[in-house]
């Protein structure tokens, strides 16, 4: 349990700044670091055992089906990754509390940065890999809303982008891998996974896996030739670079190869993959590094080399490099982390990160010129820090190993990419540090605590871990190793700074050496390499990008210019045709169903359908006309279902078409009350023609439908069960409110999001260019002169009590009767709309005080609380209750809890219509009154003259 | 009477699609309309059609149709309300806001026109 917190802490943290932005800045960084530290205390506490060779576990079936688990094992890789995210997140913390601007949202900053911690913290304790896939998504999507924090900013935008599609396009092909992985395997749960190793690397498709679950690191920790989003992500504020981008996301792939390496290593698939990648990466990387001016983009490819040569060590498949690679995850971590938060205090005290402005900060800012030198030196891999135990360690480990059959040739360009990472870090010291200030500099002031301390903090950490290496770092890596190797296998570790005179001493001298004289010399061969190698993959992302947006655009545009006619057109033709495909060839053919006879009513009925639907697409430009057509067509609907025996269904049509009918009425005294005739004759055939073939089609498909005989089990069952499961006789309500409720709960949903919309739509039409419209307004029709008949008041007065009797009547007998929550919604509506109308909106206004918005709420909420209350007792949502009573008087009388969520219903129902005729009579209000005011202004005007 | 129920179907649809093809907002409503009492009469067609049979249980009754698809056309009916209410509402505003009600891109009208 206590490990399923250390991973909910950070998510349920997350809420916590979001909730207190408006409690200040303050209030949201001490949220947001108090999480971490609770998280990371909690951690911790479970460091002691785990160093002992312990791991705990924890699991939860999530997706049973797919053998998907919320499974967390807690071993000792586990417990140095999730300790260096909680840890540096910390730091971090507190460092963009002082490095963010006063006037940025800080609340959404620390909200992301949580949700990060959080997918982070899940990638390093998951023991499923499906459950760790999900974490991993998290990753990629928070760390894009992280370099996109500074949304102005195009190259933010882009940045964020670019990394998003990368990482995410790799996570695509880690789900294959890892899908592929566990069907291999026959199990999802990680740790199992050791065990079953042989067979794993015997399966013919552990290439396919290996490869996919390579791409998918590759991705993530920026490898050679995926490494170009690093540089551009770098547009993210820093804290984010510094957290995420060289202490923990980026490590998320090297991590995974790690944690699989037990199972995957050892091959030459895995030898010549991962190894030759990394080799390549880590080259080129600190090769990159060297020409960049921008401190930033230098730490990036310094970073990406760095991954690069942890990748390298993984895939050489000895223990030597698995060693290396986890003490070298560590020291990584520690300095690179510093020296991106040096770049960052650089950049907010004298606004430039650009080698050729800066210089001679050594004396304005020496304690960061200090954490500087130092991080730097652990870069370069000098003595006594860190750095150089896991770079020693590095050639150690290369150098026993050969490379397509050269036993020299990764420990050559191991000791090429050290000597470039001596340059690089001389350079970077050099030009921001030495010489002379540039003239822009001399206003730069030192920086706050909260920026040098975190920066200071992980520095010494470096430090220490070179020179305290047997007390302090020798442990961490000892249990890391367990955790990573099994305990029974790992060996023990001696971690030393002196080894004697041997190879690897040497090439390090070689490499400080060498890389002395290339920063030395480097302005004056600089020239001659003006290609850089590295914009190239950049270059070819964002030509496919292009290219692909191009041709969407232009495919999209082909079909969907702007005019609806026309793409509507192509979706019909695309259905006509693809219908007519899967029924070709043998075509449809009508079943031998015993017909009911045809009756004259019918044949009456059908000949008015047909007129009615003629008549409106005649009259369509006649609005008015059209609109009373198109009614007419829904009451013979309706008159249809209640002879085809479906009584609920013909009560709800006919309200709804009432309400309906009101509503368009409504709307059409704004809109034009004829339609201009625009088609050509040719597109009006046309159109008559797809329409007809439509007409064709459906006729046909129905035909067939209705001439053969169908399933009647679930009818069967539902008419069986209707009355003992769900205490009511109206099947149809039955199902509605009990053993579909879920689906209606939905659907009252949909009718209160309408009306929220309409409501919205309506509200905003009372600024700008509409209201400027209805304070003009001019009536398009004669007004009647009486504008509340008499004898209509006094009739519709008269009526309301008995139709709001009607409703309630309704609403009670529908579980057992036709009617129900819908129905007498919709009968409420009506009688209220009816005062509105006939005695106008002032009148009924006044009268009638109901807050439709609360009705919605209240009516969801009522239905959404039959659920819970079913769940509360025990049983699954919605689970309905119903009781039999015999009362005096009344008779007896089936109280059932559906009732209650059929009244929720019905107060959306009445809620939701009547928000959205009344906000449009509020429309109407207003022209009408401009409209009265321009009237009596023409009358003064003409008794004037 | 299956038949007329399909050509009743048909006729409707056909009805729709025409005027949904229109280029002004107004018939376009009155289209999807159409097109909604079309598909809801289909959806409850495939319950198969039954006389004097309505799926409310009682004593002595001769049989009930069957009630899945009854069901799903009375909330069919409702959400179709409330997708009709939100155009009529939208294409209101759309007026108010641009002075026309054609359902076409400004920059398409030129186009159309030439051609029409």
């Amino acid at each position: 349990m206590r490990l399923m917190l250390i991973i909910a802490i950070p998510f349920f943290g997350a809420l916590l700044p979001m909730l207190l932005a408006r409690a200040g800045r303050r209030a949201c960084a001490i949220a947001t670091g108090l999480s971490t530290l609770m998280a990371l205390v909690l951690l911790l506490s479970h460091a002691p055992v785990i160093s002992a060779g312990q791991a705990f576990a924890v699991s939860h079936q999530w997706v049973p089906q797919v053998g998907m688990d919320l499974a967390l094992r807690l071993d000792g890789l586990g417990l140095l990754m999730a300790g260096l995210i909680l840890g540096i997140g910390l730091l971090i913390v507190i460092y963009a509390y002082h490095y963010l601007g006063k006037d940025e949202s800080l609340g959404a900053f620390f909200t992301y940065l949580l949700l990060f911690q959080g997918s982070m913290v899940g990638i390093a304790l998951a023991d499923n890999l499906l459950s760790l896939l999900v974490f991993w998504e998290g990753t990629s999507l928070a760390s894009f809303l992280l370099i996109g924090f500074w949304r102005h900013l195009t190259e933010g935008r882009q940045g964020a982008r670019m990394a998003l599609i990368v990482t995410g396009g790799g996570g695509l092909a880690l789900i294959a891998g890892m899908l592929l992985l566990g069907d291999i395997a026959g199990t999802m749960t990680i740790s199992e996974l050791t065990a079953r190793r042989e067979a794993i690397q015997q399966s013919s498709r552990y290439p396919l896996a290996l490869l996919l679950i390579a791409v998918g690191c590759f991705t993530k920790s920026a490898q050679f030739p995926f490494h170009f989003w690093l540089p551009q992500a770098m547009a993210a504020p820093t804290p984010v670079s510094a957290y995420l981008h060289s202490a923990t996301m980026v490590k998320a792939g090297v991590f995974l190869l790690a944690r699989l390496w037990p199972v995957l290593s050892g091959t030459e698939w895995w030898f010549y993959t991962i190894a030759s990648m990394g080799a390549v990466t880590f080259l080129l990387g600190s090769v990159v590094a060297l020409f960049k001016d921008d401190l930033k983009a230098l730490l990036a490819y310094s970073t990406i080399s760095h991954l690069g040569l942890m990748t390298m060590l993984l895939g050489l498949g000895t223990e030597a490099g698995l060693i290396a690679t986890l003490l070298h995850l560590l020291n990584h971590a520690a300095f690179k982390g510093a020296l991106f938060l040096t770049v960052g205090i650089i950049d907010h005290e004298t606004g430039s990160r650009d080698l050729r402005n800066l210089g001679g900060l050594w004396r304005i800012l020496p304690i960061t010129g200090a954490i500087a030198l130092l991080g730097l030196a652990a870069n370069a891999g000098l003595p006594p820090l860190g750095g150089f135990l896991s770079k020693e360690m590095m050639l150690e480990a290369v150098s026993q190993v050969s490379w397509w059959g050269q036993p020299h040739l990764l420990t050559a360009i191991a000791a090429i990419a050290g000597t470039f990472a001596v340059a690089y870090s001389a350079r970077f010291f050099a030009g921001a540090f030495l010489g002379e200030p540039g003239a822009d500099l001399e206003t730069a002031h030192g920086p706050s605590w909260g920026l040098v301390g975190p920066a200071a903090l992980l520095v010494v950490s470096a430090l220490a871990f070179g020179v305290f290496a047997q007390p302090l770092a020798e442990p961490i890596l000892q249990t890391a190793v367990r955790g990573a190797m099994g305990n029974g296998d790992a060996p023990t570790i001696h971690l030393k700074l002196w080894h004697g005179v041997n190879l690897p001493l040497i090439l390090s001298g070689v490499a400080i050496l060498g890389g002395g004289i290339l920063a030395g010399t480097f302005d004056g061969w600089r020239s001659l390499l003006k290609r850089r190698l590295a914009i190239e993959g950049q270059r070819v992302f964002r030509a496919c990008e292009w290219q692909l947006v191009s041709v969407s655009r232009h495919v999209t545009e082909r079909f969907h210019g702007g005019s609806l006619a026309n793409y509507l057109t192509w979706f019909l033709v695309g259905v006509l045709a693809l219908g007519g495909l899967s029924v070709w060839p043998s075509g449809l053919r009508s079943g031998d169903r015993q017909l009911l006879p045809i009756n004259v009513l019918a044949l009456l009925l059908i000949t008015c359908l047909a007129a009615a639907c003629l008549m409106t697409i005649l009259l369509h430009r006649r609005r008015l006309l059209s609109v009373l057509m198109a009614n007419v067509v829904g009451l013979i609907t309706s008159i249809g279902f209640i002879y085809f025996s479906a009584p609920d269904l013909a009560l709800t049509q006919i309200s709804v078409e009432v309400v309906t009918l009101i509503l368009i009425l409504l709307a059409l005294y704004f809109l034009p009350k004829e339609t201009v005739a625009e088609a050509s004759p040719i597109q009006r055939w046309r159109d008559a023609a797809l329409a007809g073939l439509c007409g064709a089609a459906m006729f046909a498909l129905t035909w067939v439908v209705l001439s053969s005989d169908g399933p009647t089990d679930l009818a069967n069952y539902l008419i069986e069960q209707s009355k003992p499961a769900g205490g009511g006789s109206n099947v149809v309500n039955v199902i509605l409110v009990d053993f579909r409720g879920f689906d209606t709960f939905n659907e009252i949903m949909v009718l209160a999001i309408s009306a929220l919309i309409i409501y919205a739509l309506l509200d905003g039409a009372m600024h700008g260019a509409a209201a400027d419209k209805l304070d003009h307004w001019e009536h398009d029709i004669p007004r009647s002169p009486e504008k509340h008949p008499a004898m209509f008041i006094s009739f519709t007065r008269a009526l309301l009590p008995l139709a709001l009797l009607v409703g309630v009547y309704m609403f009670l007998r529908g579980h057992n009767q036709p009617g129900g929550g819908f129905v007498a919604g919709l009968v409420v509506t009506i009688a209220l709309i009816v005062q509105y109308m006939v005695s106008g909106y002032q009148w009924a206004a006044e009268r009638i005080s109901i807050d439709y918005h609360s009705w919605i709420g209240w009516g969801i909420l009522l239905a959404a609380g039959t659920g819970v209350a079913s769940m509360i007792l025990g049983y699954p949502f919605l689970t309905n209750a119903h009781e039999h009573f015999d009362l005096p008087y009344l008779g007896s009388l089936d109280i059932s809890s559906a009732l209650v969520f059929d009244l929720g219903v019905l107060m959306t129902v009445v809620g939701a219509v009547m928000l959205a005729l009344a906000n449009l009579s509020r429309l109407g209000r207003r022209a009408e009154r401009a409209a009265q005011k321009a009237a009596e202004a023409a009358k003064l005007l003409d008794r004037g003259e | 009477m299956e038949l007329l129920v399909a050509l009743a179907v048909g006729l409707m649809t056909a009805t729709g699609v025409y005027l949904l093809l229109r280029k002004r907002s107004f018939p376009v409503i009155l289209g999807t309309m159409m097109l909604t009492y079309a598909v809801n009469l289909f959806l409850f067609s495939m319950g198969r059609l039954a006389v004097n049979r309505p799926p409310v249980i009682q004593v002595g009754g001769n049989g009930y149709t069957d009630p899945v698809p009854q069901a799903l056309v009375l909330t069919a009916i409702v959400i179709s309300f409330g997708t009709t209410a939100v155009i009529v509402t939208l294409a209101l505003r759309a007026f108010l806001e641009a002075a026309t009600d054609r359902v076409d891109l400004a920059g398409t009208t030129e186009k159309d026109s030439a051609e029409s």
